[in-house]
């Protein structure tokens, strides 16, 4: 069995108003060091297989098919053993 | 000719479609099940707005995975006539059926008003009862209308007329305040190259009737009667 967390986020292109709001709540809480806010979503998954290279392939593939919108957003994921 | 309009589990102005074209309209409609696969008999397809399976991961990123949408892509290639309006728009940018994205208005915001858009290409099937130029007063309700599209998917868009409508004021002038939600280039509703699948976010199935505070949806739904019985 596999575990595996997968990040998403809005490519660097594209204005993020969500992270942008939480730096100006940052800054106003008094953490002038808040430089950038960029927000995403975390998913994990658990998986029914062992081998980690079949399980990098498969999850592209779910990337890019539904959990990624490839046009506004990137992804990255790590694979750790459950 | 008939009107389907597809219901996904979520949908929620799937009613004010069916009634606006079965009793303003006086036209053949039914509802489609989004689990259905047979779409033969329909003139004109309708992806009505609401929030398919709860917006859950994205706006339409799951209903585009319906049964009902293999078929509803097969109509489109074939030239058939789409119009998805909201949470439809949503789930044809996620199908492909139509180019770019959306993203959350730029004030996190749902806004839910009236608005004012300006026919840019009265020459399409969804258009073609309106002048160049018009002013359509349409509610917006939506949460993801920021619309968004790279820089060369934008130039082809322009070049091919594929804006149909963008935010305006109500003199039809395009300024700072009249874009509701920071949509690329005022972009409210768009079609497809072919021109026979339009994404719209402005409701026209909530203004087809005076009471309602304005019928100039209704020219929308017009034009399409007029397109189809001329074609």
């Amino acid at each position: 069995m596999l575990k595996a967390e997968i990040y998403i986020s809005l490519k660097k292109t594209i204005a993020d108003p969500q992270g942008l709001a939480i730096k100006h709540a940052l800054e106003s809480l008094g953490y002038k060091e808040t430089k950038d806010v960029r927000t995403g979503k975390l998913i994990n998954l658990r998986l029914n297989i062992n081998n980690q290279e079949t399980a990098k392939k498969r999850l592209n593939e779910m990337c890019r098919k539904l959990l990624a919108n490839p046009i506004i957003e990137d992804y990255r994921f790590q694979i750790k053993e459950a | 000719m008939k009107f389907g309009i597809v219901v996904f589990p979520g949908s929620n102005c799937d009613q004010d479609c069916f009634y606006v074209i079965k009793d303003v309209l006086k036209q053949p409609v039914e509802y489609i099940w989004h689990k259905n696969r047979r779409l033969d008999s329909f003139d004109c397809l309708i992806l009505p707005g609401g929030f398919s399976y709860g917006d859950y991961l994205r706006t339409g990123a799951i209903a585009r995975f319906s049964p009902v949408m293999e078929r509803l892509s097969d109509f489109a290639r074939k030239g058939g006539v789409v119009i998805g309006i909201c949470n439809g728009f949503q789930i044809l940018l996620e199908a492909g059926l139509l180019p770019g994205a959306m993203l959350r208005n730029t004030n996190l915001h749902f806004i839910c008003k009236y608005i004012y858009i300006k026919t840019e290409n009265p020459r399409t099937p969804f258009t073609n009862l309106c002048q160049k130029g018009q002013v359509l007063k349409i509610p917006i309700a939506h949460n993801e209308g920021n619309y968004y599209i790279d820089k060369k998917g934008l130039k082809d868009l322009e070049e091919n007329k594929q804006v149909l409508f963008r935010y305006c004021d109500v003199e039809g002038e395009i300024n700072r305040n009249s874009n509701p939600n920071g949509a690329i280039a005022d972009i409210a509703g768009l079609v497809n190259k072919k021109g026979n699948v339009l994404g719209i976010m402005p409701h026209p199935e909530r203004s087809s009737e005076k009471e309602l505070g304005s019928e100039d949806g209704l020219n929308i739904f017009k034009s399409i009667v007029k397109w189809i019985g001329a074609h």
